[in-house]
């Protein structure tokens, strides 16, 4: 693996942040509008609730996660839809880079753009709403790092699905966090789910997160076995996410479509 | 390990997509010094084989060398001593002439980059734009700067798909000349499509004609016409668009 290559993918996505406001907003307007709308949700619930039960940490610190592992997933796929966009794959696979140096850098831009997101949530949470981070201690650094490992991993599932079925397959790619947040318990226990979606549940790293910050919040402690498992869940699903990546672009090199991406085939 | 003078060495590509047959088991040499013309009408198969020389699509079979290594099994160590460009590839519009050059420049591994870059600025003519975004260049400003991109890895093997397609007859002429004094100044050897048969007995020292997937002569520029008759390379070409097998039977 070669920095230099790497680099390069990371030094593009900095260059078109740079000179592009249309690139820089979305990463903390959409965060931020969610923070305040549900910064004033959670202050109207503990409002109209009995007291004792405070909502912020509930609801906002749910939402802070979810918006974070959103970001690194859109971080990693909006990174490659820039060489979809701007029709460059020919001219970037026809050099020495290789699919893990090309997959590295994009998970490198990923990590720097989510982090903008992250701070700025953090930033309006707190001062905004009192939410304080020291509610989770210490365990909000395995939550992020399992949310983070599963945001790659949907990233990287997600090209893959571009890469095999074209461009125009973009919009099947923005509803996916939409889809697994219902299984992922963001807003609620899993018990408040019906069975078979409970099973799904325990198969998305995420879940035990969400289950985790509620116990927190409820004065128990988050499970440190169970958060090991859904990190190397999330670590596996990394794995099997390059491994389709893999695939796809060996199909794409074998029928044509690296060179003529834009033809839009699906043989 | 098969060890080669040539800087490409093409052994019986072959390319299929379902029942049609792109390439039909072609093979050719690209030397050191050496620019090969790759001729035919269009669909030919020359931008497909091109496109497996640069290991962007896989061939049914055959090998590639590139130097001594296949592309198959060394392709980064293979492609870190080629480029190309292509009327086809231009490169990203929404970044700027110098940050696409750094880009690829890295990508590519070039040493001294910011000074290699300067030189290439320079040498294409395309310094005043170097802060500018490659979408709004015309697409002559374009083209030399892909031909910048292309040479900035001092390539070993060049692969230029009608590079100067889209150029007027002065400027085309200053890019043939580049690439005629990349040749002499370096080793690299040039792979070389172009319509423009003018221009093809100017910078080729070979031709290779495809048709219909198949090499069907091969020979110096300056004297096949006359070989088959013809009483000159555009004749020739046409005869090969229109009549391929008359040719080969001939």
């Amino acid at each position: 693996m070669h920095f230099n290559r790497i680099a390069a993918i990371v030094f593009r996505q900095y260059y078109l942040m740079r000179g592009s406001l249309s690139r820089v907003l979305p990463l903390f307007v959409w965060v931020a509008i969610d923070m305040v709308l549900w910064g004033f949700i959670t202050k109207y619930l503990n409002a109209v609730t009995s007291a004792g039960f405070n909502f912020v940490p509930m609801f906002l610190g749910a939402v802070l996660l979810w918006d974070f592992l959103v970001r690194v997933m859109q971080g990693v796929t909006i990174a490659f839809f820039e060489d979809v966009w701007s029709r460059n794959f020919l001219n970037i696979f026809a050099t020495p880079l290789s699919i893990l140096e090309y997959l590295v850098g994009l998970v490198v831009s990923s990590i720097a753009t989510s982090l903008v997101g992250l701070i700025v949530m953090l930033i309006l949470a707190s001062v905004l709403f009192g939410l304080s981070f020291f509610a989770y201690g210490l365990t909000l650094v395995p939550f992020l790092l399992v949310l983070f490992l599963f945001g790659i991993a949907l990233g990287i599932f997600s090209s893959a699905v571009v890469l095999r079925l074209g461009p125009a397959s973009e919009w099947f790619i923005w509803p996916i966090p939409a889809l697994i947040s219902p299984f992922a318990g963001v807003f609620y226990p899993l018990s408040t789910l019906p069975g078979w979606m409970r099973y799904v549940s325990y198969l998305l790293p995420p879940s035990y997160v969400f289950e985790g910050m509620r116990t927190i919040i409820s004065g128990g402690a988050a499970s440190g076995s169970e958060l090991l498992w859904a990190g190397c869940l999330a670590a596996f699903y990394i794995l099997c996410a390059c491994w389709f990546f893999t695939r796809m672009y060996t199909h794409a090199v074998h029928t044509g479509l690296i060179a003529r991406y834009s033809a839009e085939t699906v043989s | 390990m098969v060890v080669t003078t040539n800087v490409l060495s093409v052994n019986q590509l072959h390319k299929k997509y379902r029942d049609i047959i792109a390439v039909d088991g072609i093979s050719f040499d690209v030397g050191h010094n050496e620019i090969v013309g790759l001729l035919g009408p269009n669909g030919a198969g020359k931008t497909t084989t091109i496109n497996m020389i640069l290991g962007v699509l896989q061939p049914s079979s055959g090998v590639i060398f590139i130097e001594d290594m296949n592309i198959e099994t060394h392709r980064s160590q293979a492609l870190a001593n080629t480029n190309f460009a292509a009327v086809y590839a231009p490169l990203p519009g929404n970044l700027t002439v110098y940050e696409n050059l750094h880009v690829f420049g890295l990508l590519y591994g070039v040493r001294d980059l910011t000074e290699r870059i300067d030189i290439l600025l320079e040498q294409f003519g395309i310094r005043p734009f170097r802060d500018v975004k490659c979408g709004v260049l015309s697409s002559g400003e374009q083209t030399r700067l892909s031909l910048a991109k292309a040479m900035l890895n001092r390539p070993h093997l060049l692969l230029l798909d009608e590079p100067t397609a889209s150029l007027d007859p002065a400027a085309a002429r200053e890019v043939r000349a580049k690439i005629l004094e990349f040749v002499a100044q370096d080793t690299g050897g040039v792979l070389w499509t172009s319509h423009n048969m003018y221009e093809v007995e100017e910078v080729c020292d070979r031709v290779l004609f495809l048709s219909h997937g198949k090499i069907l002569l091969e020979g110096d520029p300056r004297t096949l016409a006359r070989e088959h008759g013809k009483t000159s390379l555009e004749e020739l070409f046409i005869s090969v668009a229109r009549e391929p097998l008359a040719l080969r039977v001939s």
